[in-house]
């Protein structure tokens, strides 16, 4: 089942090749040389870590030792089975996630690569990204996952205060992290992405603005911003319920994340995402795919995905989860040939709603364009056009209809939640009305 | 077994007749002359010839106290004592019939009992008229007490005289009856039987002599409660040959047997067949049954003047056998007995299911607890927060809280008591409005309906003369809530060294919400208070709005005292801005009054509501929870831009805890 070294070594050389080609700033104009049907992002979970975050409520085991052969093989055998009963021609973009990824093996992740390099086109410029951790001791092991087809790493940095980084549960410190992000850049110049979290329990605006300042001595060309969401059943979660410490303030959160991305525009960076903050063009195809509603396959434990099965010759997308525990998830795929736990097809409806959702989140927004390809008949002015609450977002400037299509403000874009409590009800609204035209009117 | 027969096994009180302990019954000396001895059949069925009790014979009376004094173990073991229930441990509080009652030792409906008890050679037939234990059924115990002649005034060894024994003992004395001071608890290791026959002499100038010291619980001395019972309390003065007049001082209703009236023949006979009028509604009924309550209802022949007892005359609804009401002979009209008056609302309160889905099971639970409390009268209302519900008023403040109680005890129901309101009333101007409303003087119980100041010549509020008794230490602080809650002092009186009785003139609203709680709570507990209706006095009374974004909120308009607007508004309007959640706009929350805004608050707009992590994994969870979040803000209720979650309202407009 493992590919030839020979084949691996091949893919990566043009991969390495593609990384020195200057990058193009695509987000909102979508290629239209292939039908999106047959092209897809792959998302990858490595599912273990070595310690638990304090914070995190991901899908992650702490093992006790990882049968790594058994799962790269079934990795392997399930990116195969996606990739067939999907149809899909071309990939993207790969994204290794977790857990923690970088504590699996390069030869894993060169195998993964190297299966859907078989199976379908993976184009040498594909964006391969790893996230990773820092460590005290990071170069030959970043070195070595570029030599496996990874070209492009974000690293869980999270914080530049030794205390936080404790009261997160991280196991690195300020300088592994500063260490480490040096060492990334040096081996993928411009592809470099950094986590730094905001709004924790005792944290105060100043502070933290320094750690952004300091980390902007540092980094590379893109950045994430991500507010703490306290998540139930995390340690974090249940030391703010007993007391143990402080609940997260709203409004110094609020004020990190305005002044925060204040500074990052003025540094250059572009906001193209709630979170996301990236220059010279370094903005990241794959979460992209996310936020447009491509197709994207997921494998390994716990891993979403959506497509259309085309392969077994479906036509409707499909919301796709796989098994949680990795033991189970690894009898299936041995199997099946995959371990899909959950498959539910999306409604017309349900994937303008995605579209809606997702596409506020950019900064582009939802152009006509875009909602085109989703909905040819019913466009954005007909759905939001006439809206007495919508044209309220309108004129508070929170939100923007104009000939390009429907984004956020700045300002909007910080309380979109509680925008698209409006605009989801008008859509479905305008849906329905769409469906069944009223006889008065006659349409 | 104990019968659980008639009323107690009524649909209303099936919840408290399953905590009756199933005890065995085997005495009860229903003859005169009649030796203890078990049943027999053929004697349950005969029927008890009451033309033996002469009215020198018979003496009536009630126990009275404060809450927690020993009243209902009194009561227990002066049944056992007379045989009228078996000696048992498991006779705890046999006249108090509801989980409430037990719970929270107070007795909310009259229970009475008719005792055989021979003395000195003869046989006395002895009617214990238990009266509900709180002033709020003042009008109840003020007619339970016009059937007596004599009471019980029991007080606690260690705690002494209390707010509610000042105000039952004031309405005994308001009644002429005679008062015989029990001081109980005396085996309490805390008890000083002299220190409260001191108070008992200074408050009520009785003599120190007269009070009989006694132990309920161990039986200590209660044999001389019921000598005292005899020689102290005269028998009725009453005419066994004049036409029959029956005082109706309680009614239950029963399934299957229509309305029991607890009646006392104030003169004649009555008995089974004889056609009766009830003076208050004119109606004739005929007489099915009557018979005595021993304590539960035992048939007999006739009953006789200076007799209590109960009557079943086909009566369909407890409105008509109202408390006070007078039975007399069709064709045999005589004059109807003094202080009848129809129940008089005194607290209402909005009563509204938690789920609309649940209205209709809580209709049926309160359509089945008004059958047995006519006191209670029940307005349909709806409210744009709420849904449909009622407007509920009561006697008082305690009678709501058992009201609630009951529904969610017996009925399993789960309501939304919004805070209670008093009824105020306007004297009109306007010839128009009195055209309108066909009476000068009109009653306001929505605050909706409030008139105008232009159209009114003045407003009047309800007052009460409270009672406070408490420990000289805790005076001052006490002072000055009274003051606070705008009471003007009518007098003082240091009933012993440290114990201190103040009366207060109290307008009833301000006391209606949290008034007990502060003075609990200033005063370690040992405050007690109690109150009688005083009335209504001029006041200043105004209407206020609670603004959103300068909306009026409908659900929250206020009637209040031009002094206590600020407060009040500032109250509702924190607790607004408490229970409101952040929205997209910057909330502004007033309290005006007309176009003068006397309080304020801000709840500040978003300024972050996104989710900060939304790749592959998160979206369908982010889709289902942000369709969740638009479904429920559909049910909000809007005031302009702003969504209100009922919740808010309820917070708001929710009776605050209080115990």
């Amino acid at each position: 089942m493992v590919p030839s070294r020979v084949r691996i070594g091949r893919w990566v050389a043009a991969a390495r090749a593609a990384q020195k080609r200057p990058r193009v700033d695509g987000l909102g104009q979508p290629r239209r040389s292939e039908s999106a049907s047959t092209r897809a992002a792959l998302y990858v979970h490595w599912p273990y870590c070595e310690k638990r975050c304090s914070y995190c409520n991901f899908n992650k085991y702490i093992p006790r030792g990882v049968e790594e052969g058994a799962l790269r093989n079934c990795l392997v055998t399930e990116a195969q089975t996606l990739l067939r009963l999907s149809g899909v021609q071309r990939v993207d973009s790969v994204f290794f996630g977790g857990g923690t990824p970088s504590l699996a093996s390069p030869h894993t992740l060169a195998a993964v690569l190297e299966a859907v390099a078989q199976e379908a086109h993976l184009p040498a410029d594909s964006e391969v990204t790893l996230e990773a951790n820092p460590t005290s001791a990071p170069g030959s092991r970043l070195a070595a996952f570029g030599a496996a087809g990874i070209n492009r790493l974000s690293i869980g940095l999270q914080s530049l205060d030794d205390t936080e980084l404790q009261m997160l549960g991280r196991t690195h410190s300020a300088r592994d992290a500063l260490r480490t992000l040096a060492e990334a850049r040096r081996l993928f110049p411009g592809r470099v992405s950094v986590d730094l979290m905001l709004g924790l329990p005792a944290q105060k605006v100043e502070p933290w603005l320094q750690q952004l300042q300091k980390l902007l001595d540092h980094c590379d060309d893109h950045l994430s911003l991500y507010q703490l969401t306290l998540e139930r059943g995390t340690s974090l979660f249940a030391q703010v319920q007993q007391g143990t410490l402080p609940a997260p303030d709203p409004d110094l959160a609020a004020e990190m994340y305005q002044q925060g991305r204040t500074i990052l525009r003025d540094a250059g960076f572009r906001q193209y995402e709630v979170s996301n903050f990236a220059r010279n063009g370094a903005l990241s195809t794959h979460n992209r795919t996310y936020w447009q509603c491509g197709q994207y396959l997921g494998i390994g434990p716990g891993a979403h995905g959506q497509f259309v099965p085309r392969g077994a010759g479906g036509h409707t997308r499909e919301a796709r989860i796989q098994t949680l525990e990795p033991d189970n998830w690894m009898k299936e795929v041995m199997l099946f040939g995959h371990g899909t736990r959950k498959c539910v097809a999306l409604s017309k409806l349900e994937l303008l709603e995605e579209v809606l959702a997702m596409g506020l989140r950019t900064d582009v927004g939802v152009t006509h364009q875009h909602w085109q390809q989703f909905e040819p008949q019913l466009t954005l002015w007909d759905v939001f056009g006439a809206s007495r609450e919508v044209k309220e977002l309108l004129a508070r400037s929170l939100l923007l209809l104009d000939h390009r299509g429907l984004r956020c403000s700045w300002e909007g874009l910080a309380v979109l939640d509680s925008l698209l409590l409006i605009l989801l009800p008008q859509l479905q609204e305008a849906w329905q009305q769409h469906r069944t035209p009223s006889p008065v009117s006659g349409g | 077994m104990w019968t659980l027969a008639g009323r107690a096994l009524a649909p209303w009180a099936a919840g408290a007749a399953r905590l009756l302990p199933p005890c065995s019954r085997h005495v009860a000396a229903l003859e005169p002359g009649a030796t203890r001895r078990p049943f027999s059949t053929a004697e349950l069925k005969e029927k008890p010839d009451m033309s033996r009790f002469p009215a020198e014979d018979i003496r009536n009376f009630s126990i009275i106290a404060h809450v927690d004094h020993g009243k209902s173990t009194l009561a227990d073991r002066l049944l056992e004592l007379t045989g009228t229930i078996d000696k048992t441990k498991k006779n705890q509080q046999v006249l108090d019939k509801l989980q409430v009652e037990r719970e929270r030792g107070i007795t909310v409906k009259a229970q009475t009992a008719t005792l055989f008890y021979s003395f000195k050679g003869k046989q006395y037939l002895l009617n214990l008229i238990d009266t509900p234990g709180h002033v709020d059924f003042s009008y109840e115990v003020s007619r339970s007490l016009s059937a007596c002649q004599g009471v019980l005034l029991v007080v606690d060894a260690n705690e002494g005289i209390q707010a509610q024994t000042v105000a039952n003992f004031f309405l005994a004395f308001e009644a002429q009856l005679s008062v015989i001071p029990v001081i109980n608890k005396i085996d309490l290791k805390n008890a000083d039987p002299e220190r409260v026959e001191k108070q008992i002499e200074k408050v009520f100038d009785i003599p120190s002599d007269e009070c009989i010291k006694i132990s309920a619980k161990l039986g200590t001395n209660v044999d001389s409660v019921l000598q005292a019972v005899i020689e102290r309390i005269p028998p009725p003065k009453v005419h066994r040959e004049n036409p029959l007049r029956a005082l109706v001082f309680d009614s239950t209703f029963d399934q299957y047997r229509g309305v029991i009236a607890n009646i006392a023949l104030f003169d004649g006979v009555v008995s089974k067949g004889d056609k009766i009028v009830s003076a208050h509604t004119k109606k004739t009924y005929e007489v099915n049954e009557v018979g005595i309550l021993n304590p539960n209802e035992q048939p007999t022949h006739k009953l006789y003047a200076g007799q209590v007892g109960f009557l079943i005359a086909g009566m369909k609804d407890v409105t008509e056998a109202q408390i006070g009401d007078t039975l007399y002979l069709h064709n045999h009209p005589v004059e109807p007995l003094p202080g009848f008056k129809s129940a008089k609302p005194m607290v209402f309160a909005g009563v509204y299911p938690v789920d609309q889905s649940e209205y209709n099971n809580l209709k049926s639970a309160i359509e089945k607890l008004t059958l047995n409390d006519s006191s209670v009268t029940v307005h349909r209302d709806s409210s744009l927060a709420l849904g449909a519900g009622w407007r509920l008023g009561f006697l008082g403040l305690l009678h709501m809280e058992v009201f609630n109680q009951r529904l969610e005890q017996e009925y399993n129901a789960s309501v939304i008591l919004t805070t209670p309101t008093v009824p105020y009333k306007a004297v009109l101007s306007s010839a128009k409005l009195i055209k309108e409303y066909k009476e000068k003087e009109i009653t306001i119980i929505n605050p909706a309906q409030f008139p105008d100041k232009s159209k009114v010549t003045e407003y009047l509020e309800p007052v009460v003369l409270g009672t406070v008794v408490t420990p000289t230490e805790y005076t001052g602080k006490i002072m000055a809530l009274c003051q606070a809650r705008r009471a003007t002092q009518e007098n003082m009186i240091f009933i012993d060294e440290n114990r201190v009785m103040l009366k207060y003139l109290f307008p009833l609203n301000e006391i209606v919400v949290d008034f007990y709680d502060s003075l609990k709570s200033l005063s370690s507990g040992y405050a007690s208070f109690d109150y009688e209706d005083a009335g209504y006095q001029t006041a200043e009374l105004i209407k206020m709005d609670i603004l959103l974004n300068g909306n009026i909120v409908e659900e929250l308009v206020t009637v209040v005292h031009k002094e206590k607007a600020y407060t009040v508004g500032k109250t509702i309007c924190e607790r607004l801005k408490d229970s409101l959640p952040r929205q997209l706009f910057e909330i502004v929350i007033q309290a005006a009054v007309g176009s003068k805004v006397i309080a304020r608050e801000t709840v500040k707009a978003y300024r972050k509501n996104v989710l900060a992590k939304c790749y592959g994994g998160d979206i369908t969870r982010k889709m289902k929870l942000l369709k969740r979040q638009a479904e429920g803000k559909k049910k909000l209720r809007k005031i302009g831009n702003i969504e209100i979650p009922k919740d808010t309202f309820i917070k708001v407009l929710k009776t605050q805890p209080n115990k």
